[in-house]
């Protein structure tokens, strides 16, 4: 069966234009998905820029949506996060080279290897719950930074693990042999040199963890992070709040003046997460600048 | 045999002999070492063996006092009133109610996007939309919740569809799908790159054009890890609890309009633990029987994700 | 001794060109060689009986050979043959691959190095390995070269072992200024006088190398068979090499391996250069040496 040179012509023509039409949907999904990131920092903005100034900053909440300020979660949040970068590195800086160097490939690796990937995939609420029965309740650590870091370094645990996993993973097995045959040990090889080349890319998983768990608000509520907090911590064992729980705080409340105080604190939050991220790509290029010599 | 010990002149300064004590002490370190590695792997283990513990404790304890076919099949969920009533399925409805709404909305787009990234953009642009696409998967959920609640709903919403009410499942949906956007996008494409170019060019070779081309081989091809990307981000969806905290209402509602103000079993926890419901009350344990039924729906979707993933990654390696 | 290195290579042009020699009598494989010239007591480093197997893949069978104390001692065949396995059986680098096992003995100063007993860091201090592709340490020269001192304790100043390594490396004058530098910013011959510097500051007693000139320019590889030469001087070195020329020129032993019809490696020949190159017994040897296969 042939086909006659009219109808392919009319048929091709038919093909050219629906490739065409689709690459015209392409752009506009994707210009719309990036669209929509410009809309909503326009419109968080043009809502709060004017509230952010240094009193807002260094004042406590108050009733009065004039007087309110975000010391308190700023605070809180910042020292959340030392605790959880503490205590969530090292172990799952640890694990992660277990799992890479040391571990043999068995099913036990396999089952904590999937062990870890689906802990990724878990609810955050699901790690305040945990949080609320092991933490608050058990250990008695009541609704302290400290329960609330520990928390929240379980929630980061796996993102951690994974992202210094393929940081290991990408150092060449070059690197190891060279150690071993100058009479190197594995934990010598492991920890002299694999583990400093991989450091940039620890790096960067580290500071992506902390950042989404700056941004987590569910779990911190369940263990019980209150709302109204007019004063900074202390110590681990104070009470607390977070930024994200400020913000959510105002932004429950209808009064314009308290959504215009949540656009303040969103903007400082980005802010917070702006230089983090900055940070991030900034020792990344340092450290394998270095690394190429 | 006799050992051959060749001349040679070395330097003063040489490494000292080593014996069995040093064998012996650096075999020692080196299980002190191996050992805290694997306490520091056995910590995620744990950890998941406290989740299903915690919460299988408290809720077979919850189901002692309440019947868990009442739980699962009743349709009126009124822990704090009286009389206290315990059926999840509004709570339920809520959370696929939106999970569904953002998915209708971010699974195209994403796919989309990930099609156009992967067949079509050039490569500075790759360099520039790639970025965008992981600063919006970055965005705290709370600011999301708050655009949804300030510009989604009265903005959006509203004026297309005249309600009149301040949330919605829709507004909170539409939100939940731009914060999953990303997550479908990335996933696909990495899907979609995995496909050998061999397999494009022998189409291209046959004279098809670049849609047909994504219709045809590389889609398919890459189904399975696509389909993954969706599941992956429905469970995303499901398990969000700011967004739909903040923008889909407070009230347990069993509908499938989305125009309505929903609650989900993820709000429904954080609205519970505002609360000042004492601890250790029947009223206050129902976050725990919610929170189960929660993690086995997204642990379930997890697991078919990552199997089609592991299938997927093994047809190309 | 051997002969000027020149000479083997005329040689072997030389037989190329005329015509292959009388057929000698087949002697059956495996054999254990014996060299023909004098040898100055044992064997310093001998594999007796070898056989290595990955799962259940055998890839060397029963190789026996016996290496010369402060010689160069080449191994040569074609590609696929098991050269490189064997020579990592040396210095148990294998030991890191999965489903390595080994049959046979390793012998070095005649203890067995596969010997439960025997603690594998010990043996690769005393017998080191340069690899194929260079491959320093993301680190700077001197922190290249202090890594095997420093993680094996060290008695004297690191600053004294470093400038002597990298001066028996014929490499101090071309780095002393840049030494703190990054190692990748040499080239590659010079990279890999470093790894050989590396390999020197631990004061082996033998030094494994693998196809070391094998991603190296011309000029580079004439450098590091020069210092192959004067370490001879004070070491023990196994080359594996795929560049025949080059083993007639460097070593003074060779030892020949083939693959034989199971994919299994053997060694089919072992003695002196000279004789390997002018008159070898095996014919596959001839036919490998005069390029009629591999």
């Amino acid at each position: 069966m042939t086909i006659s040179e009219r109808a392919f012509h009319r048929r091709l023509f038919l093909r050219r234009g629906t490739a065409l039409g689709f690459s015209i949907i392409c752009i506009t999904a994707t210009l719309l998905a990036i669209a929509v990131l410009g809309v909503l920092l326009v419109q968080v903005a043009s809502k709060g820029l004017d509230r952010v100034s240094w009193d807002f900053i260094n004042s406590f909440p108050s009733r009065n949506a004039g007087d309110a300020g975000i010391k308190a979660a700023l605070w809180g949040t910042l020292w959340m996060m030392a605790i959880t970068a503490i205590v969530a590195v090292p172990i799952g800086l640890g694990a992660a080279i277990y799992l890479e160097e040391y571990a043999p490939r068995n099913w036990l690796t396999s089952v904590i290897q999937v062990n870890i990937s689906n802990l990724a995939g878990v609810p955050s609420v699901v790690y305040g719950l945990l949080g609320l029965a092991l933490f608050v309740r058990a250990i008695q650590l009541e609704r302290s930074v400290l329960a609330g870091a520990l928390t929240m370094a379980l929630l980061v645990l796996p993102i951690i693990i994974i992202a210094a996993q393929e940081s290991l993973r990408a150092v060449p097995n070059s690197i190891r042999e060279a150690a071993y045959a100058v009479g190197a040990s594995r934990s010598q090889m492991v920890f002299h040199q694999v583990v400093p080349a991989a450091l940039p890319g620890v790096l960067t998983g580290v500071i992506l963890a902390l950042s989404r768990a700056i941004g987590e608000t569910a779990p911190l509520i369940t263990i019980g992070a209150l709302l109204f907090v007019p004063f900074t911590p202390h110590s681990p064992f104070d009470k607390f709040t977070v930024l994200p729980i400020q913000i959510f705080n105002w932004t429950s409340r209808p009064q314009e003046a308290f959504q215009q105080n949540a656009a303040a604190g969103i903007i400082v939050l980005l802010a917070v997460l702006l230089t983090m991220n900055s940070v991030a790509i900034f020792l990344r290029n340092r450290f394998q600048a270095n690394a190429r010599g | 045999m006799g050992i051959i010990q060749p001349p040679v002149t070395r330097s003063v300064s040489r490494i000292k002999p080593r014996g069995q004590l040093e064998a012996r002490l650096r075999n020692t370190r080196e299980a002190a070492v191996t050992g805290v590695l694997f306490l520091c792997a056995a910590v995620s283990v744990v950890t998941t063996a406290a989740i299903v513990l915690t919460l299988l404790g408290e809720t077979v304890s919850f189901f002692q006092d309440v019947s868990p076919i009442e739980f699962f099949t009743g349709t009126k969920w009124t822990p704090l009133f009286t009389p206290a009533q315990y059926g999840v399925l509004p709570l339920l409805a809520g959370t696929l109610l939106i999970a569904i709404c953002a998915a209708v909305f971010a699974v195209p787009l994403g796919l989309i996007t990930a099609i156009y990234l992967s067949e079509y953009a050039p490569r500075w642009l790759r360099a520039i939309i790639k970025p965008m696409l992981e600063i919006i998967a970055g965005i705290p959920t709370v600011v999301l919740g708050f655009f949804a609640l300030t510009f989604i709903g009265p903005d959006i919403v509203k004026p297309l569809f005249g309600t009149s009410q301040i949330f919605s499942a829709l507004a909170a949906s539409l939100a939940v799908g731009i914060m999953i956007i990303p997550l479908i996008s990335s996933l696909s494409e990495d899907a979609m790159s995995a496909v050998p170019l061999g397999l494009r060019e022998g189409a291209y070779a046959l004279g098809a054009t670049k849609y047909e081309v994504a219709r045809r081989v590389v889609v398919p091809a890459a189904l399975s890890g696509i389909i993954a990307s969706f599941i992956l981000a429905v469970s995303r969806a499901v398990g969000e609890t700011m967004i739909v905290a903040i923008a889909a209402g407070g009230t347990p509602n069993l509908t499938w309009n989305p125009l309505e103000a929903v609650e989900t079993m993820t709000a429904y926890i954080v609205q519970i633990s505002l609360g000042d419901t004492p601890q250790g009350s029947l009223e206050f344990r129902t976050i725990f029987a919610v929170g189960m039924t929660l993690f086995v729906m997204t642990l379930a979707m997890n697991i078919v994700s990552q199997y089609l993933l592991h299938k997927f990654r093994e047809v190309y390696e | 001794m051997i002969e000027e290195p020149l000479s083997n290579s005329e040689r072997l042009i030389r037989m190329a060109t005329i015509g292959r020699p009388e057929p000698k009598a087949q002697v059956p494989t495996p054999q254990t060689a014996t060299p023909v010239t004098d040898q100055p007591g044992e064997a310093f480093l001998e594999a007796r009986s070898l056989n290595v197997f990955y799962g259940h893949f055998q890839a060397l069978r029963s190789v026996s050979i016996q290496v010369p104390g402060r010689q160069i001692t080449a191994i040569i065949g074609p590609s696929g043959c098991g050269k490189s396995t064997f020579i990592r059986c040396f210095n148990r680098m294998n030991d890191t691959i999965a489903g390595f096992r080994a049959e046979g003995q390793v012998l070095f100063q005649g203890r067995n190095i596969y010997d439960r007993r025997i603690d594998v860091v010990d043996v690769r201090r005393r017998i080191g390995m340069v690899f194929q592709k260079p491959n320093p340490f993301p680190k700077s020269i001197y922190e290249n070269v202090a890594f095997g001192p420093r993680i094996n304790g060290y008695e004297g100043r690191l600053d004294e072992i470093v400038e002597r390594a990298l001066h028996r490396a014929a490499l101090w004058d071309e780095v002393k200024d840049k030494i703190r530098q990054n190692a990748y910013a040499l080239s590659g011959g010079q990279q890999q006088r470093l790894c050989i510097a590396r390999a020197l500051a631990i004061e082996p007693e033998v030094i494994l190398m693998d196809e070391p000139c094998s991603a190296l320019d011309p000029v580079a590889t004439l450098k590091i068979e020069d210092l192959m030469r004067q370490l001879a001087r004070d070491y023990t070195i196994v080359i594996v090499t795929h560049n025949m020329q080059q083993a007639a020129r460097v070593s003074d032993w060779t030892a020949v391996m083939m693959m034989s019809e199971d994919r299994a490696g053997e060694c089919i020949e072992f003695s002196a250069t000279n004789e390997i190159f002018t008159n070898p017994r095996e014919k596959r040897t001839e036919d490998y040496i005069t390029g009629r296969f591999g």
